[in-house]
């Protein structure tokens, strides 16, 4: 292959600013791919994508198949989960999973029986006769979620709604994070299954042509996909230059069409779906083969491990043991990341299970995995140049770390993509995306806590008014009542005055008892009102536990740099 | 349980870029016009470079003490070498000890860390000292040494030594002897004096064995000030290797060259012979200098491309004015301060389009 076949005729665009940073992907690239041994044990989180967490449909004790649904998908925006392996359900409960929180969460454990028995499986022989709609199903079923990393369920996007035309299937094989190949590995092996997947996903949208876009460090996946395609209509591999983030969904779009996709839109709105190339062959796999999505493609990388590669891994197997598979000697790592190096998070522990989304593990040494003493920000811009949404990181960053939450929006925080270019040139090492990070939790928390003061006011107001009501109306009851007795009295005159005193003591007699409930009635209320605030409260304090996504996340970045000042 | 692991926020890789690194590319991109200035005008310039740097060393170190700041990575850092450079650079070669020290001392004390030290001045402290040394020593601060091949008694290493630390001169000799009018003040008093462009070159622009013989300290040098063009000539290139090295931005000192080319074109177009040429303005005084390491200083410059364009555009602006109109010979000082107080609105107002904020 010369270095003119990394050429396209195509015109393309080019996002703001970007970064090179070492590759580091020819360590992993250079073995083959390895299927990894059948575990003993999986452990299947509940929760491996955008969405619902999947509801278990089976109890601890149940033997199950291979690929047998374990797990039903949640509402609209969820996915089932399956068995990797034919074995027994031995619990079903929270276990610690790669999350940036560090928590645990609800997990199906499987004993692998070593069988490794299949379930059957249902091919579809005939795809094009199927309506879009019953594709999707079909791809729902086999709990197929977006592979590149964030693991949004695939129907969901294969289905723009609307009546929105789809002009453009991009197939996403950038992989633009330094040391992550195994999208290059399946590129290389699996060319055709991605094809396959690619023209399912292609049926569903009526797209008009689709791009397979491939970072031009990847000659070889080029090739292969090159040669896949050969004789297809509407189909272009298209070598883009190396450049990270250009992996990130919009930015590809841009990339590719021009086409600039509007902040808080998806890329649908401007005609063009985007898919990586893992999930389409998972979708091959779905269609032609039955097969639900039960294991992936995982890079096993960084000088943390004696022979870096890519494994062909069930869900569920712990990260751990794929480590030492590949000659990784876990009292010398000094960092875990799932994912990549500038967008991954690193882990507190190693026994963690693969999940949908893990396309990488990636161990690093000491001396790979520096901590800097962040200096002060000496507003060089080599941030604001890095940065591929154009925001001015600089800025963004002196105001949230003095708190100025309104400055930081006015700034666009909320554009922030969190890809890291620029903390990767900050010549002052100062923690940028941490920041950044943590001014978005503090900006939820207070809309929430706004929030729940808003339907507190609210609700004490409309209380108020009920009381002002019902007061007005006592008053004006009263009001007629001695209206009545007053005309009552100068009817009947004296000789009845006895017999009106008596009426009058009863009328009196039944306000008071009116005014008693009125009062116990005011009371209960109180009560309740005292007893909400406190519900609030939870809900604040659950809130607060769901943006702190990071450990490190609750201690202000401040004390993160003098922690790393500390160490350095 | 296997054993746990430090976590860290992403990303886990940096470049290998540091604070110390930016600072000594600035440091080693002045060289070319450090050695043209000792060259052209003596060796004052390297004992005011060198006591400079000590003075701001000892004031940091004092300043970071007192504040309760780590003194390895600051004094590391590079910047307030940077700034007592930058200082030396803008003071008379031949400038008493006491000059060095208070100028220094002022903007590394009050200029940088009374405002919170690296990254929290608003203004540029070399650009504080020069100027709180200029409006207080106007005698010292004016003393300045014709290029050494018209001066009648050139210094050595060791005199100039002796006059910077003890204020002694050779026998016979006094510093009013020494020194001449830069030649931006040379034009300035001539044109005050009512002379026309044409006048004083013909009287100062003789070539320079004419000048020598009769004891003329020339204006006019082939395209700039006399000497000074080299030196700002020298500035030049290393102002362009820090752009080549992406230490600065090419936006500041563009617009602040084209603006000031601007403004004198305009003035030498209509009246030739009351407003000096485009060239002489770019290559005198401290154009070149102040355009690529002075208002350049990050810390205190706008930071979005459109706000650096607006920045550099006033510094140039403002030089001309201050330089044809005001007071002073020379006003990049004084332009990269009033524009330092313009940063926060500028920051605020020009703002680049963020991607997917289609118009």
């Amino acid at each position: 292959m010369t270095d003119a076949d990394l050429f396209s005729t195509r015109r393309l665009w080019r996002f703001h600013g970007g970064v090179h940073p070492p590759q580091h992907k020819r360590e992993s690239n250079d073995q083959p791919v390895l299927k990894a041994e059948l575990p003993g044990r999986l452990t299947l989180p509940l929760h491996q994508h955008i969405g619902a967490p999947a509801e278990p449909i089976v109890e601890v004790g149940d033997l199950v198949l291979k690929g047998q649904r374990i797990a039903k998908a949640k509402g609209y925006v969820s996915a089932p989960l399956h068995a990797p392996t034919s074995g027994r359900i031995i619990d079903i409960g929270d276990y610690p999973v790669p999350h940036p929180s560090g928590l645990s969460a609800p997990c199906i454990v499987i004993e692998a029986d070593g069988e490794d028995r299949w379930i059957d499986r249902e091919p579809i022989a005939d795809y094009l006769s199927l309506e879009p709609s019953e594709l999707r199903n079909r791809i729902r079923d086999a709990g197929i979620v977006g592979l590149g990393g964030a693991g949004f369920p695939s129907y969901i996007k294969m289905n723009p709604g609307g009546g929105k035309v789809i002009e453009t299937l991009i197939l996403n094989g950038a992989e633009c994070e330094p040391y992550i190949t195994c999208d290059d590995a399946l590129m290389r092996r699996q060319a055709d299954e991605i094809i396959g997947g690619m023209n399912i996903v292609r049926h569903a949208l009526q797209a008009r042509e689709c791009l397979i876009a491939i970072e031009d460090n990847k000659p070889e996946a080029i090739a292969a996909m090159r040669a896949a395609i050969e004789g297809m209509e509407g189909v272009e591999v298209v070598p883009v230059p190396t450049l990270y983030p250009e992996g990130g969904e919009k930015q590809l779009v841009k990339v590719l069409t021009g086409k600039e996709v509007p902040t808080d839109s998806l890329c649908a709105s401007v005609g063009v779906v985007g898919t990586n190339v893992g999930t389409a062959a998972a979708v091959y796999h779905a269609v032609h083969h039955g097969t639900p999505l039960i294991s992936r493609l995982v890079t096993i990388t960084g000088d943390g491990v004696g022979r870096p590669r890519n494994l062909e891994v069930l869900i569920g197997t712990r990260m751990d043991e794929l480590i030492t598979s590949c000659l990784g000697d876990l009292a010398k790592i000094e960092r875990i990341i799932m994912g990549g190096p500038m967008m991954g998070f690193s882990m507190s522990r190693a026994d963690l299970p693969v999940i949908k989304t893990t396309n990488c593990v990636l161990a690093l040494h000491r001396e790979s995995a520096p901590t800097h003493t962040a200096m002060p920000c000496i507003r060089c811009g080599a941030c604001a140049d890095s940065c591929p949404i154009n925001l001015l990181p600089q800025q963004i960053y002196w105001y949230s770390k003095f708190r100025d939450l309104e400055r930081v929006q006015e700034y666009n925080l909320f554009d922030c993509i969190e890809c890291g270019c620029c903390s990767y040139v900050c010549p002052s090492h100062i923690p940028l995306v941490h920041y950044f990070r943590y001014a978005k939790g503090d900006i939820w928390i207070k809309e929430r806590e706004k929030e729940k003061a808003d339907l507190a006011r609210r609700r004490h107001d409309s209380r108020q008014a009920r009381i002002e009501r019902e007061k007005a109306e006592a008053a004006a009851l009263r009001a007629q009542k001695r209206a009545a007795l007053e005309a009552s009295k100068a009817a009947a005159g004296a000789a009845d005055t006895r017999k009106t005193e008596v009426e009058a003591a009863m009328k009196r007699a039944e306000s008071r008892r009116q005014a008693a409930m009125d009062q116990a009635e005011t009371q209960r209320q109180k009560a309740q009102a005292r007893v909400r605030p406190d519900a609030a409260k939870d809900e604040v304090k659950e809130a607060l536990k769901a943006t702190k996504e990071t450990p490190s996340a609750e201690q202000p970045p401040e004390q993160q740099a003098g922690n790393e000042e500390k160490d350095a | 349980m296997s054993r746990l692991f430090r976590t860290a926020t992403s990303p886990h890789v940096t470049t290998s870029n540091s604070v110390t690194r930016v600072m000594m590319t600035v440091f080693l991109a002045l060289i070319p016009g450090i050695a043209t200035y000792v060259w052209l005008f003596g060796w004052g310039v390297v004992i005011n470079i060198l006591f400079a740097i000590l003075v701001a060393l000892v004031c940091e170190g004092g300043m970071l003490w007192l504040r309760k700041r780590p003194l390895k990575p600051f004094l590391s850092d590079g910047s307030a070498v940077v700034t007592a450079t930058l200082l030396a650079l803008t003071i008379p070669p031949l400038s008493p000890w006491w000059i060095t020290l208070i100028g220094v001392g002022f903007a590394i004390i009050v200029g940088k860390h009374l405002y919170g030290g690296l990254g929290y001045n608003p203004f540029n402290p070399a650009m504080l000292g020069y100027v709180l040394l200029l409006v207080s020593f106007p005698r010292e601060m004016t003393s300045w040494l014709p290029v050494i091949t018209f001066s009648q008694h050139p210094l050595d290493f060791t005199q100039s030594l002796s006059y910077i630390l003890g204020g002694h001169l050779p026998p016979g000799l006094t510093i009013d002897a020494l020194s001449e009018a830069t030649p931006l003040d040379s034009l300035k008093n001539n044109l005050r004096q009512g002379n026309t462009i044409a006048e004083i070159r013909a009287q100062l622009g003789l070539d320079d064995a004419t000048s020598r013989m009769l004891s003329i300290i020339p204006i006019f040098g082939n395209f700039g000030g006399k000497g000074w063009e080299w030196v700002n000539f020298a500035y030049l290139l290393g102002g362009l290797f820090l752009i080549w090295r992406r230490i600065i931005g090419w936006q500041i000192p563009v617009a602040m060259l084209a603006s000031l080319a601007g403004m004198s074109l305009i003035f030498y177009g209509v009246n030739g012979n009351a407003y000096v040429s485009p060239m002489f303005h770019l290559f005198a005084g401290a154009t070149m200098l102040g355009a690529f390491f002075i208002a350049t200083d990050p810390v205190t410059a706008a930071t979005s491309v459109q706000g650096r364009l607006v920045y550099g555009a006033g510094i140039g602006i403002l030089v001309y004015i201050i330089r044809v109109w005001g007071g002073y010979p020379d006003a990049v000082a004084f332009s990269v301060l009033l524009m330092n107080m313009t940063v926060p609105l500028i920051d605020a107002r020009f703002k680049p389009r963020v991607f997917g904020h289609l118009k």
